[in-house]
């Protein structure tokens, strides 16, 4: 008995020395900055001058007197309401075809899923801005059936839709997930629908849709938290203009972090982000309980 | 089934078959053209839609090589492969031993330290950028790799390690057990049994480490000031900012060339890809 417990406890100790490098990564690299963020955002350090608290009124400040604030906010929440969704939707509608059994879909597949390999890159950022130009390309293309070009980046009212595109553009990890899905459906629920006259589109409100519910919670959950934290999109091509019409979270962050240096403030409003996000992540997780459809009773 | 039936369900095919490809020659279209135009005229790129350039222009490559002041794009490209490839060794290796740490034995505070990984995984990277700075800036770390090296040796991105954790679960305890009685250690078993096995979660992770790190934009602009040490995406961005006198072709034949690794990598290892985010479900 002795001997036993000592040789499980030799097999504890290697387990903890596997996963030292991550224990290790992770004090150092994420909590230690967790924690201290939490202090800086109280403090009015600058880089500086020596750091002093200052109570609330980075919170304070920011929620009475910057405009920016505001501004991003709204443009942010803009941005994801209108990001997430329209690449969630593409994404399911081009698995759904994907998945009626073609022959080239490995193809179509390896094709769609390339803009999402690339996407976060500066070149493709260079190719978008030089697309949306005034004279670009799709300003050409639209001229040959005679629409009016379209001042895609210099309209304050459709330069972030512009940048939501190239969002929407990389539908492909959310494709690949929602098509894995589709394949676990069983195909006996559909034959058997089809013999009870079930329409297609009644068999896509009945099956398909409920069947896909936790890929669908996971793919918004996940797409969500990165849509807030959009940047080098924005950056690169808009540079937040034009009339801070493109000027997200992630951009007013790093100009006050980064540019003018005002680590306190900055990490005050990263908070607020995080719990932005947080919020809006459990009110997913909890509705899902009503939405989100397990065989196993789930617990996500 | 009558013909009719039949003949509809091709008809449905042929019509998702056609939809499918305009769709993708839409989506390829954008890269196609950024190609073409890196051979164009400077004042064609902006005039034409078409792939093919009315005077083909063969010196931006040549020219846009050259970079910008005392630094060519031979500078940024030595500078991005310094930089991406620590990162993905580092992260392999971290990620595998974390994983199979967590995969196949049983220690205290197992069940915490899981959730902690699962939860950084959804933890906004934007609440620890600015500490993490200010800590990199105590060590004396700005303007050095460090900031991404170090990082990748201590398993910090939990995808890879919720990717090698699936993936070793898929593999039979029973090896390793007679791995056991032929005497193994722990480390003898990961490396001499499991190791080969993993060998597509490997290459996965490898590929994803390796292409992100190389499109990475953001860390490298906030770690990295001087332009001697500037990858590839810096360096491109800079190009951006000379405005007027840019040379687009130029530019454009910078761009190609900075995502002609990812995109070789991408075709010959697709499934890869598919695989790794079908095992982990990430990212995108």
């Amino acid at each position: 008995m002795k001997q036993k417990y000592k040789k499980r406890r030799m097999k504890d100790y290697v387990g903890l020395l596997y996963i030292s490098p991550f224990i290790i990564g992770f004090l150092i690299f994420q909590l230690y900055p967790f924690i201290s963020s939490i202090i800086y955002s109280f403090t009015d350090f600058t880089m500086i001058k020596k750091p002093d608290f200052v109570g609330f009124s980075n919170y304070i400040n920011m929620f009475t007197k910057d405009r920016d604030f505001w501004n991003s906010v709204k443009v942010t929440f803009k941005y994801v309401l209108m990001a997430v969704p329209m690449k969630l939707i593409f994404a399911l509608f081009i698995a759904m075809v994907l998945n009626m059994k073609l022959k080239s879909i490995n193809f179509f597949r390896t094709i769609y899923y390339l803009p999402s390999i690339l996407g976060g890159s500066v070149a493709v950022a260079v190719m978008w801005r030089f697309l949306f130009m005034y004279d670009g390309l799709v300003n050409n293309f639209l001229g040959v059936f005679n629409i009016p070009p379209v001042s895609w980046l210099g309209n304050p009212d459709i330069s972030l839709y512009t940048i939501g595109l190239l969002a929407v553009w990389q539908f492909g990890s959310s494709m690949v997930l929602f098509l894995a899905g589709l394949k676990q459906i069983p195909e006996n629920l559909y034959e058997a629908s089809a013999i009870d006259g079930a329409s297609k589109v009644k068999q896509f409100f009945v099956i398909t849709l409920p069947m896909l519910t936790p890929i669908i919670l996971f793919n918004m959950v996940m797409q969500t938290i990165s849509a807030f934290q959009e940047f080098t999109g924005a950056f690169v091509i808009t540079n937040g203009g034009p009339m801070k019409s493109t000027y997200l979270y992630g951009m007013m962050l790093y100009d006050n972090a980064f540019v003018h240096f005002k680590m306190g403030y900055a990490s005050a409003q990263s908070w607020i982000l995080f719990f932005i996000i947080v919020t809006i992540t459990a009110i997913l997780l909890k509705s899902s309980k009503r939405w989100a459809y397990y065989e196993d009773g789930g617990d996500f | 089934m009558s013909i009719g039936k039949k003949n509809k369900k091709m008809i449905v095919r042929i019509i998702a078959f056609v939809f499918l490809s305009l769709l993708g020659i839409f989506m390829t279209y954008p890269l196609l053209w950024l190609i073409s135009s890196s051979f164009k005229e400077n004042n064609e790129i902006f005039k034409s839609l078409s792939l093919i350039p009315q005077k083909i222009v063969m010196n931006s490559y040549s020219e846009g090589w050259k970079g910008i002041g005392q630094f060519g794009y031979s500078t940024f490209f030595g500078n991005t492969f310094k930089l991406v490839i620590p990162i993905t060794f580092f992260t392999v290796i971290s990620s595998t031993m974390v994983g199979y740490g967590f995969a196949r034995f049983t220690f205290p505070f197992k069940k915490f330290f899981f959730s902690v990984m699962l939860a950084g995984l959804m933890l906004p990277s934007s609440v620890i950028i600015i500490p993490r700075y200010l800590l990199f800036n105590r060590f004396g770390w700005l303007d050095s790799y460090l900031p991404f090296i170090v990082p990748a040796m201590f398993a910090t991105n939990a995808f890879f390690i919720f990717m090698m954790v699936q993936f070793f679960r898929g593999i039979p305890k029973e090896l390793d057990e007679a791995g056991i009685i032929d005497g193994c250690n722990s480390l003898q078993i990961l490396t001499r049994i499991l190791l080969p096995l993993c060998k597509p979660a490997i290459f996965s992770a490898m590929l994803f480490q390796f292409i992100w790190a190389w499109s990475d934009f953001f860390s490298p602009l906030i770690y990295i000031n001087s332009v001697k040490k500037y990858p590839l995406s810096l360096a491109l961005r800079m190009m951006l900012d000379l405005g007027e006198q840019a040379q687009w072709n130029q530019i454009m034949a910078m761009s190609v060339l900075s995502i002609v690794p990812p995109v070789i990598l991408f075709f010959t290892a697709q499934k890869y890809f598919v695989e790794g985010i079908s095992t982990s479900g990430l990212k995108g």
